[in-house]
């Protein structure tokens, strides 16, 4: 998660950093066993399997034929249409919900709209898959009441232009649903992190709203900003349920090429490819996890 | 954390990922070998004959099915058939699963007592799946063409029927061909039931409009280019049909099995006027074959199953369910056929086209090639 930015504690007594009283290590590592056995089974021996199979044939022999199929036809095209999804629903994602965080961060600190929305952005960050599938379908599906309410009453027909809900732009309409409301949660504690009398020493110092964005708010809340935008990029990358309830043709995006590969009747034998497939999606969430830590160490330098 | 504390971090890690390996494997079952002989029947008179194995199969009391969907084929009727005839309790796992997804839960269950006793699966898949069928022969096995078996018994084709377009007649006009989907009138309408790289149904449905659109068995691109054309012309629709989808209208054309279609009919009769129809000169055909579980942990009720399924009574169920069953000429023969469920068949005429493996590998092929590009 993107910590918030704070301002160094003003007072009050500093407890030593990370000392307990007289902490018993047996009792450490009773809290931390289950936790670790959690991320073991969890993650840890799923991607040993993933990585394992990945490298086989149907046979269970050493083959790199999965993963150079990753780079041709329709699987590099695949990955490609992810990113691209993923991408462009995280900086869409981003701007809105910035400057949602920014509305709210400016109102009253205990105000009614702040509390409505930051509990609203916790309930619809979390409301994907298939739920938030049948909420657009029943909105604006083809018998959507949002559709036939534009029809009967404007004449407006939403799929003149084809079934765009099933396909990509459909999928990118209900991403961003979700990116919104996680950019609020993660941006805002950066944002509430500005503090009004740096604004009030630009201003008494002769600068303009532009020099304060320019010289003191952007670069403070760059690497937050920036570090979200890793974040709703990975969240849109691997999100699976919500796209194999849409999109039921053609497979665009990785993780339902994903699902072909592991219960397709058609073209059989390739779970193994699945595998590939699966280690090609770390291979892309590592990468940004990477420029993420990255972006903290630089981030660290200001607090 | 200096790197000795990492160290036994990942230690530990490692050691409880070895324990839950180890208790991982689900405690194998030993009533199927209690019941050896059961399992290992491959027939009934290996039992000591048909009663012997109604007797042993009241006595395991269960039976796994999985994937048969209560409107698929009529199968909603028929476990309720066999529940009351032999008062075997049937539990029906994840009705919606492809065929694969039956394999992929038999070896992930092995052992435990929830894994499948018995498989409907698409050819394609009973093909590449013999490892896990146990051979066994039902007592109408004779009946059954010898095209539509296999010669060890380890699987057999049980019902069928030919790729149809299903319409609703109140709001699209009626198709005569395969090439009539591509007129205005059918704009935004027509829906295959799946993604042909990994539904069975679908993968047929474009080897029909293969047929109706100068190819063949051997010559399925015209399929798909006949499926680029629907959607450049706007009228292809990427909506996965369901019962649902056809009752709200949101899929008013479907290309789906005649027998599925067929169910909407009588399902919607009163509400909506859906019709079948097999296209003439496209007609492809195809059977769902059963096959019993080696590791079945109810070895007597599965092979009890696959005799009710092939039994006249059994066969007539399907065919009330609009399927064509395998023994469908023995039961006209017999006289025993459901006369009036029969004359309800969608017509169809002409030469079917049934892929032989060859064929159906060929087209896969190119499918996984070009269907992607062709819908994207």
């Amino acid at each position: 998660m993107v910590a918030p930015v704070t301002s160094p504690a003003g007072g009050g007594p500093t407890a030593a950093p990370g000392r307990g009283p007289a902490a018993k290590p047996w009792l450490a590592w009773l809290v931390v066993v289950p936790f670790l056995v959690y991320v073991g089974v969890f993650l840890v021996y799923p991607t040993v399997l993933v990585l394992a199979g990945a490298f086989q044939d149907a046979n269970g022999a050493f083959t790199a034929a999965n993963l150079v199929a990753l780079g041709e036809g329709v699987y590099l095209q695949a990955f490609l249409r992810s990113v691209e999804l993923s991408a462009l629903t995280a900086l869409l994602g981003a701007v809105l919900g910035a400057l949602l965080s920014w509305a709210v961060a400016v109102g009253e600190p205990t105000g009614l709209l702040r509390r409505v929305v930051v509990a609203g952005s916790g309930v619809l960050a979390q409301f994907g898959g298939v739920p938030l599938a049948f909420a657009f379908l029943a909105t604006v599906g083809f018998q959507g009441f949002v559709t036939r309410f534009l029809d009967d009453r404007f004449g407006v027909d939403l799929f003149a232009g084809g079934a765009w809900l099933f396909e990509l732009p459909g999928l990118t309409l209900v991403y961003t649903f979700f990116q919104i409301p996680l950019m609020l949660i993660v941006f805002l504690p950066a944002l509430d992190g500005l503090r009004p009398q740096w604004r009030e020493a630009v201003d008494s110092l002769g600068g303009t709203a532009w020099t304060y964005w320019r010289h003191v708010g952007g670069p403070i809340l760059l690497p937050a900003f920036l570090g979200a935008l890793l974040l709703l990029f990975a969240n849109a990358f691997s999100a699976y349920a919500t796209a194999a309830a849409l999109v039921s043709q053609g497979s665009p995006i990785v993780p339902l090429h994903i699902r072909g590969a592991l219960t397709g009747e058609v073209l059989l034998g390739r779970e193994n490819l699945g595998k590939a497939l699966g280690l090609g999606m770390v291979v892309v969430v590592a990468v940004a996890m990477g420029l993420y830590a990255l972006l903290q160490r630089r981030f660290a330098r200001w607090r | 954390m200096t790197h000795t504390r990492v160290l036994r971090a990942v230690g530990v890690g490692a050691i409880a990922l070895a324990l839950v390996a180890a208790c991982g494997a689900p405690p194998a079952k030993e009533g199927a070998a209690d019941n050896s002989s059961a399992a290992t029947a491959k027939s009934a008179a290996d039992l000591g004959g048909f009663d012997a194995l109604v007797e042993a199969a009241k006595k395991e009391g269960r039976l796994n099915v999985i994937a048969l969907p209560p409107d698929w084929a009529n199968y909603g009727e028929i476990i309720e058939a066999f529940e009351a005839e032999y008062g075997i309790e049937v539990d029906s796992a994840q009705p919606d699963a492809s065929s694969q997804e039956e394999i992929n839960a038999a070896n992930q269950l092995k052992g435990g007592d929830r894994a499948p006793d018995v498989f409907d699966l698409g050819l394609n898949v009973a093909v590449a799946s013999k490892d896990l069928f146990a051979p066994y022969r039902v007592r109408s096995w004779d009946d059954i063409p010898a095209e539509l078996k296999d010669p060890d018994g380890l699987y057999c084709g049980d019902y069928g029927g030919f790729m149809s377009i299903g319409y609703d007649a109140g709001k699209v006009p009626a198709p005569t061909s395969v090439k009539d989907l591509l007129k205005p009138e059918y704009q935004g309408k027509v829906a295959l039931n799946g993604d042909p790289t990994q539904a069975g149904a679908a993968f047929s449905g474009v080897v029909m409009a293969a047929l109706g659109n100068g190819g063949s068995a051997d010559d399925v691109k015209p399929g798909v280019e006949f499926f680029k054309q629907l959607k450049a012309a706007g009228n292809f629709l990427p909506v996965d049909p369901s019962p649902a989808t056809i009752e709200s209208g949101q899929t008013p054309v479907v290309v789906d099995w005649d027998y599925t279609n067929a169910a909407q009919t009588a399902k919607l009769a009163g509400k909506a006027d859906w019709k079948v129809v097999v296209p003439p000169g496209a007609q492809v055909g195809a059977y769902y074959n059963q096959a019993v579980n080696k590791d079945a942990p109810h070895p007597a009720a599965a092979r009890l199953w696959q005799e009710f399924l092939f039994s006249d009574k059994g066969q007539n169920l399907y065919l009330k369910g609009l399927s064509r069953p395998v023994r469908l000429e023995a039961l006209t023969k017999s006289g025993e056929v459901d006369a009036e469920a029969n004359a309800k068949l969608p017509e169809t005429g002409g030469d079917a086209v049934f892929l032989t493996q060859d064929q159906a590998d060929a087209a896969k092929k190119v499918l996984s090639e070009t269907w992607a590009q062709a819908v994207g």
